[in-house]
């Protein structure tokens, strides 16, 4: 069908569709529209660095302002993926910086990012405007200095959670005098205290300055300087909030805080001294997120806060909230699309927290737009999973972390099948699953029944055979994501769903029993697969083909197999020195 | 799919692997309650892994899923760690006040550390009868023998321990 529609028109169409989902739709319609969508798609995310190269990249797509990276599998946040495995940027950032000179935008997670990459960015895209690193490291403060020091038209400079080399406070002081385009600073995860007078006076000349994200050094007392400086700020995280009460320091707190009209979210909190919290109640009501995951103080204090956040739609707090207080959320904050409830003490086997499924169910009850949940306790049963169910049948994300390995039903002492069969049975909608507890294949067989939505599952502990796993990678349709650990699942499944891989962003196994022999199969046979078996071992070559490997991660790839791996990663079945172009 | 069955020789056990079956008992996974013997079966299960559970726990590397700058949010009070040094020996020890359940729980643990014999202790007469005497200096900097004040009073005011020959402690009415 020869296309009538003049360019220019199909060209502004599109311009409308801005998921990358959508995109990547268009551009499978005809030879037309693959095209008009390359010359015009400006924003890339690539979901897996090493699932393409940066050459392709920039072949098919001539004008790039933003683009999106992600490295490491989501278990490298939990210590599984040893350091060295790889996710460098630099090769990209060399090869942006000579494509796209008027590149405006990166967004980088989970990546090892060096000085070197930071300094490369800094000099290379004179229109650069964001920049924002999550859970990445690998570079120092001399890197944000030369970020600071040389992009001129900085909006966001936003590092979540990153882990920094921090030499000095001194980067910050690198932002010109002349430089007042800021619009977003996250240093929360910074350790180095920054010159109060520097940033003073950067907040003083940011008209625009919507977020700003505060680390620890700074003190309580000074926080007032600061927000006189900024009213308008929408999203605020203090440093460390403790000092000794002093009247005059809590009044004038309390009243830059109400000059904050647009204030929508706050954060930060550490080491808290629960007299100062009240300071906050005038923009209780104003609030849509609150952050007090690291407010370590009790539920009484907690609750007051919580109780006047009738607009709330994000909560993250820590399990001191208790029972009591998620009681409170559940009949104050009927706005609430999303809680996250982390633990205090993750290593202690017993505490005298009580937060219990109670809490969760009541929330559920309470809360009828709650949408995600991500929730850390110490015991459950099918029942409170059944509520939930029923309650929040609109659920996306459903997140439940019960601490004990194998922790069955506390009441019952059955497995937990039954009640995460319910989510995935009453929850149609839902994307994203973590599960915990004690679960047999049972469970996976109501997953890969009824789960057809799901994006990205997550199982740990569970199981007991193959037939587990394959129920998964047979069933659920839109899987993109799986990660296990410590599951007894092997390699008949693995090997009768290999087709399935090549349908999913990427596949992580580890301390399961997946052998080297049927890895070293998956890769010969799978071409579009990266089969990287990750083995830190020392006798690792001497270990028989039958044998389980320690952990193995396959993602597909058009690259073919990558040249940076460490010597701990295999990429198995493929020739090193074939180079295999499949683009 | 009828169920797989694992009978074509490979050799394949739930433990980690590189360990023989054995292992498998030894470390912390939990075997699954057997259906026919629900109650009473996985109780004893239940039990048996409560008394390892807290050692194993922190073991596992990644578990629970929580990253590691949450992982010391609260400022527990650290242990009441104090040094402790003994006349004549070269270097000193250090040890954890808080893990010690009373006077007579600690001495024992010092008798064990520095192999030798502490004695009994009375208000009247202190260590007297045996070669060493523990002694420790207080808040205000005070040399103090250990015993004299209440087991809570002492665990807050001590800032480090000495253990004293007998010899030393003439001034204090001692006789060996």
């Amino acid at each position: 069908m020869t296309s009538s529609f003049p360019e220019e028109v199909l060209e502004h169409v599109l311009s409308f569709l801005t998921s990358q989902t959508d995109r990547n739709a268009v551009s499978l319609v005809c030879k037309t529209w693959y095209e008009t969508d390359r010359w015009c798609r400006n924003r890339i995310f690539v979901g897996n660095c090493y699932a393409v190269n940066p050459r392709i990249l920039i072949r098919r797509f001539p004008d790039v302002k933003s683009i999106e990276l992600k490295g490491k599998p989501h278990f490298a946040d939990f210590n599984l993926v040893p350091e060295g495995w790889g996710g460098y940027v630099y090769p990209w950032v060399v090869e942006l910086a000579r494509a796209y000179p008027s590149l405006e935008e990166i967004r980088l997670k989970r990546m090892v990012v060096t000085d070197e990459s930071l300094e490369m960015v800094a000099k290379s895209f004179n229109n650069f405007k964001v920049l924002v690193l999550s859970s990445c490291e690998g570079f120092s403060t001399d890197g944000l200095a030369a970020i600071a020091a040389n992009c001129r038209n900085l909006r966001v400079l936003d590092l979540r959670e990153c882990e920094v080399e921090d030499l000095s406070g001194h980067w910050l002081s690198h932002f010109p005098d002349s430089f007042t385009s800021l619009e977003s600073l996250n240093m929360a995860c910074l350790v180095s205290e920054v010159s109060f007078s520097a940033l003073e006076r950067l907040v003083a000349r940011s008209p625009n300055l919507k977020t700003l994200k505060l680390n620890r050094t700074v003190p309580l007392e000074k926080l007032s300087t600061l927000l006189k400086r900024a009213p308008q700020l929408v999203d605020f995280g203090t440093g460390a909030y403790s000092a000794e009460f002093r009247p005059d320091v809590y009044s004038s707190l309390a009243g830059v805080f109400s000059a904050c009209k647009n204030l929508k979210s706050l954060s930060g909190f550490w080491d808290v001294t629960p007299a100062y919290l009240p300071v906050i109640n005038n923009v209780c009501s104003q609030l849509t997120s609150l952050n007090l995951s690291y407010a370590t103080t009790q539920s009484p204090d907690l609750t007051k806060i919580v109780s006047q956040c009738c607009n709330l739609q994000r909560l993250v707090v820590l399990d001191y909230i208790e029972d009591t207080g998620l009681n409170t959320v559940s009949l104050s904050c009927k706005d609430l699309r999303e809680l996250v409830v982390f633990p205090s003490d993750p290593f202690i086997g017993d505490v005298d927290v009580q937060l219990t499924e109670h809490g969760l169910v009541a929330v559920s009850e309470g809360c009828s737009k709650l949408h995600s949940i991500l929730y850390f306790c110490r015991q459950m049963s099918n029942s409170a999973l059944i509520q939930i169910s029923k309650n929040c049948p609109n659920l996306t994300c459903f997140r439940l972390c019960i601490i004990e390995p194998r922790a069955p039903d506390y009441q019952t002492l059955e497995p937990l099948d039954t009640g995460f069969g319910s989510i995935v049975q009453n929850c149609q909608h839902l994307t994203r699953l973590s599960m915990s507890g004690l679960l047999t294949d049972r469970v996976f067989e109501y997953i890969g029944t009824y789960a057809k939505n799901l994006d990205m599952l997550s199982i740990a502990f569970a199981g007991d055979s193959d037939l587990g796993l394959h129920y998964v990678l047979s069933g659920c349709d839109r899987l993109r994501k799986l990660e296990i650990r410590d599951c007894p699942f092997g390699d008949k499944a693995l090997l009768a769903n290999a087709s399935k891989l090549e349908r999913m962003r990427s596949l992580w196994m580890s301390s399961c029993l997946v052998s080297f022999g049927a890895c070293k199969l998956l890769g010969r046979k799978m071409p579009g697969l990266n089969v990287e078996v990750i083995d830190e071992r020392e006798n690792v070559n001497s270990i028989p083909e039958y044998a389980p490997v320690e952990k193995v991660y396959i993602y597909r790839t058009v690259s073919g197999q990558r040249f940076d791996a460490p010597d701990f990663v295999r990429i198995m079945g493929k020739d090193k020195d074939a180079v295999y172009n499949l683009s | 799919m009828s169920k797989m069955n694992m009978e074509d020789g490979l050799n394949l056990t739930l433990g980690l692997p590189g360990r023989d079956e054995s292992d498998c008992f030894k470390n912390n996974k939990r075997s699954q309650p057997e259906t026919n013997d629900e109650s009473s079966g996985t109780t004893e299960n239940k039990e048996a892994d409560m008394e390892t559970a807290p050692a194993t726990k922190s073991q596992v590397v990644g578990w629970p899923p929580v990253r590691n700058y949450r992982r010391n949010i609260v400022q527990k009070e650290s242990g009441m760690y104090v040094k402790v040094s003994m006349d004549g020996a070269p270097y000193l020890r250090k040890i954890d006040l808080k893990v010690y359940k009373g006077y007579p729980d600690l001495l024992k643990a010092l008798e064990n550390m520095f192999k030798l014999t502490i004695g009994v202790y009375s208000e009247r007469d202190g260590y007297k009868g045996s070669d060493f005497a523990p002694a420790y200096e207080d808040k205000d900097g005070d040399l103090m023998l250990v015993g004299d004040v209440p087991w809570e009073m002492f665990i807050v005011s001590c800032k480090r321990m000495r253990i004293m020959k007998g010899s030393e402690a003439k001034g204090l009415g001692y006789n060996v």
